[in-house]
């Protein structure tokens, strides 16, 4: 099996998730843009791993989940608070800081 | 055989992440994502991961999209006002015209790569025996501070959402 197969489709992956983050307004699938780039990035080390045969990738791919859990719930916490205060969960509406 | 399961994985992935960034509301979004990760996971079993893909389900499709779709669930807006989100042509067709420029880009770096794949691997690669003992023995400073991490995204998280009583 060609690695590079799975190479491009964590490339692919990669740039959808980055399509989405910036051209999304919905704070929340902007989040999940977030973890699916970051899905794409593990996908790149397993297949690293598989290749060179060197568990560090894995290891590495373990630490990059625990601290997708950890940014997705304080993100995810944020939505909420912003929600209570301004009644939309859309990015445009949330301009306060501009100008 | 292993060809076969990847198409399926691959298509499944990709599938499910173009209707991620795609879909007007949120919900439908988080079941697409979660499509995502159970093909990411299969891809995981194929690469000789099998305890990362385990990590995978259980993380991912078990507790943050569960979480997302809580969120989804707290925020309760009507449909109208996810239909709302308009992109403008102009951003629409610059967004893309860039993301296909970054693609480009890393294709023509992974295709540039001339590792090839060893056809066996050592007994035990990608088992729980072998990733806990890299993982407590050349990672354990790394693994305590994700815990210290942790402890912070929770108390974070717990401070950011709570209701404060003025």
């Amino acid at each position: 099996m060609d690695p590079k197969a799975y190479l491009t489709v964590a490339a692919i992956l990669f740039v959808l998730g980055v399509e989405g983050f910036i051209l999304r307004r919905n704070m929340i699938i902007i989040l999940m843009s977030v973890e699916l780039m970051l899905n794409a990035v593990n996908l790149t080390l397993v297949a690293f791993a598989r290749m060179n045969l060197d568990m560090d990738a894995h290891v590495v791919a373990f630490f990059v989940m625990a601290l997708a859990a950890a940014e997705s719930s304080v993100g995810l916490a944020i939505v909420i608070a912003v929600f209570r205060l301004k009644r939309t969960a859309n990015v445009d509406d949330m301009a306060i800081m501009k100008g | 055989m292993e060809t076969l399961f990847f198409t399926i994985f691959s298509i499944m992935a990709i599938a499910g992440g173009f209707f991620t960034i795609a879909k007007k509301n949120p919900l439908a979004s988080a079941m697409s994502l979660t499509i995502t990760f159970l093909a990411i996971a299969g891809m995981y079993s194929l690469l000789d991961a099998p305890i990362l893909a385990v990590f995978q389900i259980l993380v991912y499709a078990g507790a943050i999209m569960v979480l997302v779709i809580f969120v989804i669930m707290l925020i309760n807006q009507p449909d109208e006002e996810y239909a709302k989100e308009k992109i403008g042509r102009a951003r629409l067709t610059v967004g893309i015209v860039l993301g296909v420029f970054l693609l480009g880009i890393l294709l023509k770096v992974i295709g540039s790569i001339n590792i090839p794949m060893p056809p066996d691997t050592p007994e035990g690669f990608g088992g729980i025996n072998q990733l806990g003992l890299t993982l407590f023995r050349s990672y354990l400073y790394p693994f305590e501070i994700i815990s210290i991490l942790l402890l912070v995204a929770i108390v974070g998280a717990v401070i950011l959402a709570a209701r404060h009583r003025q």
